[in-house]
């Protein structure tokens, strides 16, 4: 069967990617194929969290406020239910909580990545490209956002943000507020890379061909130097996912984040670092174990990238 | 040691000499006082830092006995019944050196009493305050007011010629966002000079040398610095790590372990203060639901079916772990006018408050925003996060609206919020302080903390009758007239009343002072 199958025309491209470098040293690094199945697992959790989780812990009708602090695997004094991972101060279910919270976690990473990744790659192809007083002027709004850290920015755009939303609309919207938030405060790294990589490629013979051609610069930036400059792309954007991830978590434990009513990891962190003391230590520990795994592993992914895709270290 | 650094030694050995006669307690709480202007906010942490500083006429010691200050002795007088006579201490200066006389007291009470302040309700049936000597103030009601002195314990006095001279003769109007000298600085005659302060930061205060008490009482705190710490677990930590030596609010799910811990104790008493939530049942539509063109808590059967949802015991169970009495009315037990039976008389039933919401018309239920505070009541967040759960099971969909409380309180005073938190403390003891500020419409002088647009002309006729009524029992019974038709209407859903935990290093002592205003005049050290 699989003879017959490798025998068809794909078949040599599939082994060529197989035997590739990129593929050959993700085979070989136990580390990078750890965290890979890691990163999937949890990621698959998050995905079918609706039909993995035994509660719905963003349906505030059905949470039961005795079954509060619930210890892992012990039956509630006074309901006489018992949880997994126990309960916490409202009496939802942690298990659930935590696949429900990981997905908000996830969410807003991908799409804050997304975002930051856009804009990034646009403003610095654009000032990699046009050069002169475009570039410039790109360049040192970049420098100037540098020069605070990202969670300040992120905390100043989510506090204007959150002022222009209606009161009614703030818990819907503050998922997006806090997307719009991470991805704004780090497209710097993005532009700064992808400007790099296209002064490098804007004076090598095929661009000059293309431009001789008579190819417009928007063709030239998006169909000659974009695919040329992807690789370095690729490997920031999977840290930015991991430092969105914790970016959000950091947000959210400050309370500037994911509302109360649908908790992401960082919330569920905050809410458990005040029972830290009266002895209640699964409310922090199991969430922070998951997105300790996960922010660990995607950081770990991307770490291995790095490596792999850096001829010097080859 | 070289010659040169001798007089360094020297300071430094004086310094610590001094160390040892300072005895200075680092006082935490969840929240700061929300301004030194001792007229613009009536709340508990605002006036519980202005009387370390400045003093009213008569006041309430810890034990909740009225005792003198400002005023030697005090009486109705003799010759008119509308006439209250107070005669002021002798030889008291204010911090800056000022002498105290009549004419500050006439200066203050005339402050309070303009509307931007927020104590107008206690002098309410104040005419004018007269000063006919320099050590005798009358104050002049509208009809013999039996319990005019007890309005007073939280009335303090300002030094008028400071306030001449700082432009602070107006009050501040705290809700407009105004900021004035009086709001930072204070020149007071109390036990304690403010030597700074950093809103919400840190405020020092140290001992007024010159103060008509000082061998009255144990004075034996020199300095206080006054951290507030929001954070739950950080608030315990400092107390754990001996950071601080007092804090005010231990969290309940830690009483155990401050209580278990060497060195430090935790004592409580039950709290003259009632929590519960207002709704705005006055005006045609809400701004904050998602209801066009009505106003679903105008209807009586929803604010009872909100009630019914509201699951008392479970509140005092998980949340305040039976360090709650779950209410029945918005009035503590230690008050004028309470009443068992009312006390009594929340329930929990979702069928019930299911049916009563399908009658009122809103059987699919409608979504609304709840303000609520999170750094003024015990557990203020969870209490209402828990009502998010209890209420969206009879169909009502919560947003959850949680700010600290110097954005939260004027809200309420702005009416801006139709459905929030509030906690109530009675320093009068008496029924008519409620009524004044909660159940009379607001208007002038009266219902300034009166969020629910609540109003009936003849129950503000009644309350303001409750001032000039000498004759007890009548008085009795129309406060109970007027607490039947809170009930009846559901003006408010209460939730319970207050436990306080005080935690300290074993070396302070003081009993708790059931409204929760540490006097550290009061306080020792050993």
């Amino acid at each position: 069967m699989n003879t017959t199958l490798l025998r068809r025309p794909f078949a040599p491209r599939l082994r060529a990617f197989w035997s590739s470098d990129l593929v050959w040293s993700f085979r070989h690094s136990p580390v990078a194929l750890t965290s890979f199945i890691f990163v999937c697992l949890l990621t698959i959790c998050a995905i079918f969290a609706p039909l993995i989780a035994p509660h719905d812990p963003f349906n505030p009708a059905t949470l039961n406020l005795m079954n509060g602090f619930t210890p892992p695997g012990t039956p509630n004094a006074f309901t006489g239910e018992s949880f997994v991972l126990g309960t916490d101060d409202q009496g939802r279910d942690l298990f659930s909580t935590i696949l429900f919270g990981m997905r908000i976690s996830l969410f807003v990473g991908f799409s804050a990545v997304m975002l930051g990744m856009v804009i990034g790659i646009t403003a610095g192809l654009v000032a990699g490209y046009k050069g002169g007083w475009t570039e410039t002027i790109i360049m040192r709004i970049a420098d100037v956002q540098l020069t605070f850290p990202a969670i300040l920015v992120a905390m100043l755009i989510f506090g204007i943000a959150k002022g222009f939303t209606p009161v009614e609309y703030r818990d819907q919207m503050a998922i997006w507020v806090l997307i719009l938030a991470i991805g704004l405060s780090d497209w710097v790294q993005f532009a700064r890379v992808v400007r790099g990589a296209t002064l490098v490629e804007k004076n090598k013979e095929y661009v000059q061909a293309a431009r001789l051609v008579g190819r417009s610069g928007l063709a030239i930036m998006v169909r000659h130097i974009l695919p040329n400059v992807l690789s370095p792309v690729l490997v920031i954007a999977t840290i930015s996912l991991a430092l969105a991830i914790i970016a959000e978590a950091t947000l959210s434990f400050l309370g500037v984040g994911a509302p109360p009513t649908q908790p992401s990891l960082g919330t569920l962190i905050r809410i458990g670092q005040g029972f830290l003391f009266s002895g209640e230590w699964w409310i922090l520990f199991f969430p922070a174990c998951t997105l300790l795994a996960l922010a660990l592993s995607v950081n770990l992914l991307g770490d291995w990238l790095r490596d792999a895709l850096n001829p010097r270290l080859r | 040691m070289k010659l040169h650094y001798l007089p360094l030694a020297a300071a430094l050995l004086a310094t610590t000499t001094l160390g040892v006669n300072a005895e200075t307690l680092r006082w935490a709480r969840a929240g700061d006082s929300l301004t030194l202007d001792p007229h613009a906010q009536n709340e508990g942490p605002t006036s519980s830092l202005a009387h370390q500083i400045m003093e009213p006429l008569i006041m309430r010691d810890m034990t909740g006995a009225v005792v003198p200050a400002l005023a030697t002795d005090w009486g109705p007088s003799a010759s008119d019944p509308n006439v209250w006579v107070f005669n002021l201490r002798k030889g008291v200066t204010f911090h800056d050196g000022a002498t105290f006389d009549s004419e500050d007291v006439k200066f203050s009470l005339d402050r309070a009493m303009t509307p931007d302040s927020d104590y107008k309700e206690l002098l309410a049936s104040v005419v004018e305050v007269r000063a006919p000597s320099s050590h005798v103030i009358e104050i002049v009601t509208d009809g013999p007011n039996p319990t005019m002195a007890n309005n007073l314990t939280n009335m303090f006095i300002m030094d008028k010629s400071w306030a001449e001279a700082n432009n602070a003769t107006k009050v501040q109007d705290y809700e407009g966002g105004e900021n004035t000298f009086a709001a930072t600085h204070a020149n007071g005659t109390g036990p304690y000079v403010l030597s700074s302060r950093e809103p919400d930061v840190k405020t020092v205060l140290t001992i007024n040398k010159n103060y008509w008490g000082i061998d009255e009482f144990p004075m034996q705190v020199t300095e206080v610095i006054y951290t507030p710490i929001q954070n739950k677990a950080t608030r315990v930590a400092a107390l754990l790590s001996g950071e601080v030596d007092f804090i005010q609010d231990v969290p309940v799910q830690d009483l155990a372990r401050v209580g278990d811990t060497d060195g430090l104790e935790v004592r409580t008493a039950p709290q003259n203060r009632v929590i519960f939530f207002g709704m705005n049942q006055g005006d045609a539509d809400l701004k904050n639901d998602n209801v066009d063109g009505a106003n679903p808590l105008a209807d009586l059967r929803v604010r009872q079916a909100m009630s019914l949802a509201i699951n008392r015991d479970a509140i005092k169970q998980v949340v305040m772990r039976g360090q709650s009495q779950p209410a029945g009315m918005i009035s503590p037990p230690f008050v004028n006018g309470w009443n068992a039976e009312m006390d009594s008389s929340s329930m929990t039933d979702v069928g019930k408050a299911k049916s009563l919401m399908a009658e009122a018309g809103y059987g699919d239920g409608f979504s609304i925003t709840l303000n609520c505070p999170n750094d003024r009541y015990i557990n203020d967040e969870a209490i209402c996060q828990a009502s998010v759960g209890m209420l969206a099971q009879i169909g009502i969909k919560v947003n959850l609206d949680a700010k600290p409380k110097a954005q939260h309180f004027p809200l309420i005073n702005t009416l801006e919020t139709d459905f929030y938190m509030l906690g109530w403390g009675v320093p009068t003891y008496d029924s008519e302080y409620i009524f004044n500020f909660l159940v009379h419409s607001k208007g002038e002088k009266y219902g300034s903390w009166n969020g629910t647009r609540f109003g009936q002309a003849d129950i503000d006729v009644k309350i303001e009758a409750l001032a000039s009524e000498t004759d007890l029992p009548k008085r009795n019974a129309m406060i109970n007239e007027i607490w039947q038709v809170v009930q009846d209407e559901q003006v408010y859903i209460p939730i319970h009343h207050q436990v306080l935990n005080w935690g300290m290093a074993s070396n302070v002592k003081t009993i708790v002072a059931p409204d929760d205003a540490a006097k550290f005049k009061y306080f020792e050290l050993n």
